[in-house]
This record gives structure tokens, C-alpha cells and sequence, in this order.
């Protein structure tokens, strides 16, 4: 039987345009991407519902780990510059300038004030290992007391960007003392608004929120 | 597109100019299309899960030149006071326990999505509103919780109930110092179920 002869075509694909694509798409969420800053430690945050964005600049981040130590740090390079000075002549810490610039662009401080002139002069070997070692800073429930150095970072670092938004990182298993001390230097302060970094959960169905939650997605 | 035009210019092809072999200058891909996307892969990953989420929170204002009596507004039959304890265990009651005389009833339970705090706070919720309608209170009473964490608490109790406020919508509610007076009911409390 003569068979009719089908042309054979090749299964060759041009993949130019796909590569294309992906390029296109890598080069998006590479300039999209922000890298999560250096922490000092490890802090598993709780969950609540709450999906309100943490905002990029002006953030004073507390963090506390599950033994209670406190980390401070602020995110402007040239507000921590300011805020060491402010600090350095509140405190007489004698920091030289080489100190001050390390305090710039270093990430976040969990040292009590006493220390602080030795861990800046450190070399970054020694100071990452003092940093894991930290005693974490010092705090009390009023803002007066004199080792309160929460305290005195908090109101030199509001003087230095009034607009800074604080907010707390804790460990869900930090001890609710450690917290409540923070809470206390803040009321000391006046500040009655702040935020807590929580990560998302779902809203739990046929309860108050999920019900407002399905009224705002059909209105 | 990727293949580039091979064939020689425009010169003649005499007898004489030998013909070179023509190489494919076509190249595969695929690989670099895989590639690319792995990458994409990574970074779609990673930025999802450095976005962290917060928890707008206003703390009641305190000043120490306040009145007593301007503090205490809220009615008995409204509040529902909440102790956090350890091993995030709940303990709570009804009213704020002012009266010394008369112990509150105080019951345990947990973060259970069921018959936990949250099935007590709707509960609660329902009776104010029922409270409400019969005019037993005012339009604008609401219920309003009172967030008591004993010291041996965690942090994530505190944002647990918290969350729970937001979850069944309770507006009003208040983190507040235990007192001796309460950290004496839990201890009752759990000698009366037998825990230690």
C-alpha cells in the first residue's frame, strides 16, 4: 500500500522568546528584592490577623530574644551617626570619631552603655562574637532609673527623628516581664502607640473578623 | 532571533572558491531558560517571606497628675477580666473583682479554637448586646476586656489575646498590671483543680 509521505517537522522550539521572559522576570525581582537585614538573633515572632504593611524607613526595631535580651536599632545611617553623638555627649562615653562611624553602619546594639566604648573598638571578628554574647540593653520600668539605657537610647533617638515608628520584635516565648519592662520605658516616654511584628495567620472562619473580612471583599 | 545569517555574502561561487562546511550557529536554550528561572524562583521566595506584618497597638494614656476617679468608668457588668498564666494557661471572670468581699468566679481554659476564651468572649460579647436591647445599659457601653498577664506569661499570650480582640471584634480592652489580689485567685484556682 503506498503510504502518503508526511513531511517530518522538527520539534525544535525556539526558546529565545521564553528566555526572554524569564530574564525579564529575574531582573524584576532581583531590583524588587529586600534582603532582610542582618539580626543578632534568632526571634520566631507569634501570629495574629493583622496584615498591616511594616513601613520601610523610619522604623526603631526592639527586638527581644526568648532569654529576655533587648536589641535596639534604627534603620537611617546618618540618624545613627546623629544619635551617637547625642548619646555619646548625654552619657561622656569619650567615643573617638572611628567609633562613632562604626556605630553608623553597624546594624543593631545589644550592649549596656558601660560596654560600649570597648565592643565599637573591637575588630568585627571580636565584635560578632561579643555580639552573640550580649547581655542585651539594659532597661527598667521607669525611665529614670539610672541603669535604664533603653531609656536613653528611646528619647535620643526620638529627638533625632521624631518621626521614627516604634515597634517591637519579640520572641513568642520571651517572658512577658521583659516585655512589659519595654512597655513601661515607652509609657515613661509618652508613647502610647507602637507597633508589634507579628507574622500572618488566617482569620479563623465564623467568628467577627472573618465576617467583616467577606463584607469588605463584596462591598 | 538567535540564529544569525549564515549564508556567505554576496560574492560569486566560482568553481574555484571551495565551499566550507556550514556550522549550525544555533544555540540550545533550555538550560539558560532553567536557569533563569530557578533564580526567579529563589527571589519570588524569598521577598514573600521578609515582608513582615505588625500589630498597630494603643496603650491607654497615663499620666500621673490623672484623677482616681477618672480612671474607674468602666461598669461591672460590662468588663471581662482575662489573667494570662504560665504554661498559656487563661484564666478569667466576669466583672473586674473590685468588690473584695465577693470572690470572682474564676474559670480556666486555653487558646483553643474550641470551647477556648474565644467561645467566652463571643459569649460575653452576646450578653452585652442582649444587656443593650433591654436597656439594662446604655447605647454607648461597650464590653470591654481586661488583659491581666501574671509574670509568668510569654510575650506570644500577650499577642495571642491580643489577636483575639481583633478575631471576634471586641473595641475596648486594656493590658493592665496584675495585682496581688489576682495572682492569688490563680494560685487558689489551681490548688482547687489540683495543679501545680
Amino acid at each position: 500500500m503506498p503510504h502518503a509521505k508526511l513531511p517530518r517537522k522538527s520539534t525544535h522550539i525556539d526558546m529565545t522568546a521564553m528566555c526572554d521572559v524569564a530574564f525579564l522576570l529575574l531582573t524584576f525581582f532581583m531590583l524588587a528584592t529586600k534582603f532582610k537585614p542582618e539580626e543578632p538573633v534568632v526571634v520566631k515572632t507569634p501570629s495574629s490577623i493583622s496584615d498591616i504593611q511594616l513601613p520601610d524607613v523610619d522604623i526603631m526595631l526592639l527586638t527581644v530574644d526568648t532569654r529576655g535580651r533587648i536589641f535596639f536599632s534604627i534603620d537611617n545611617k546618618i540618624k545613627r551617626k546623629e544619635l551617637i553623638e547625642a548619646v555619646n555627649y548625654e552619657k561622656n562615653l569619650n567615643l573617638t570619631e572611628a567609633e562613632k562611624n562604626m556605630f553608623a553602619i553597624d546594624a543593631s546594639e545589644g550592649i549596656p552603655f558601660s560596654q560600649l566604648k570597648s565592643y565599637l573598638d573591637a575588630s568585627p571578628e571580636e565584635r560578632k562574637t561579643m555580639e552573640t554574647n550580649a547581655p542585651g540593653i539594659p532597661v527598667d520600668t521607669s525611665v529614670y532609673a539610672p541603669n535604664n539605657d533603653l531609656a536613653t537610647w528611646i528619647k535620643n533617638a526620638r529627638n533625632t527623628n521624631p518621626r521614627l515608628r516604634i515597634c517591637i520584635k519579640a520572641d513568642g516565648d520571651a517572658s512577658y516581664p521583659s516585655v512589659q519592662k519595654i512597655i513601661k520605658t515607652l509609657e515613661g516616654w509618652k508613647i502610647f502607640k507602637f507597633n508589634l511584628i507579628t507574622n500572618l495567620k488566617g482569620v479563623p472562619p465564623g467568628t467577627a473578623a472573618a465576617e467583616e473580612a467577606a463584607a469588605a471583599k463584596k462591598g | 532571533m538567535a540564529e544569525l545569517d549564515t549564508s556567505g555574502g554576496g560574492h560569486k561561487k566560482g568553481p574555484g572558491v571551495k565551499k566550507g562546511k556550514k556550522l549550525s550557529t544555533r544555540i540550545d536554550l533550555t538550560p539558560m531558560v532553567d536557569l533563569g528561572f530557578l533564580l526567579i524562583t529563589f527571589f519570588m521566595f524569598t521577598t514573600t517571606l521578609a515582608k513582615p506584618k505588625t500589630m498597630e497597638i494603643n496603650m491607654p494614656y497615663k499620666d500621673p497628675s490623672m484623677k482616681q476617679e477618672d480612671q474607674n468608668k468602666i461598669k461591672e457588668s460590662v468588663a471581662l477580666t482575662i489573667l494570662l498564666s504560665k504554661n498559656h494557661k487563661i484564666y478569667y471572670y466576669e466583672g473586674m473583682a473590685t468588690d473584695p468581699t465577693k470572690p470572682p468566679d474564676m474559670k480556666g481554659t486555653t487558646f483553643a479554637a474550641k470551647n477556648g476564651i474565644r467561645d467566652e468572649i463571643i459569649a460575653k460579647k452576646k450578653n452585652v448586646d442582649a444587656m443593650k436591647q433591654s436597656g439594662a445599659l446604655g447605647p454607648k457601653d461597650q464590653m470591654t476586656v481586661l488583659i491581666k498577664p501574671d509574670t509568668t506569661s510569654t510575650y506570644g499570650d500577650l499577642v495571642n489575646m491580643l489577636d483575639e480582640m481583633n478575631i471576634n471584634d471586641v473595641r475596648v480592652y486594656a493590658i493592665i498590671d496584675i495585682t496581688d489580689v489576682d495572682q492569688e485567685f490563680i494560685k487558689a484556682t489551681e490548688i482547687a483543680n489540683g495543679i501545680k
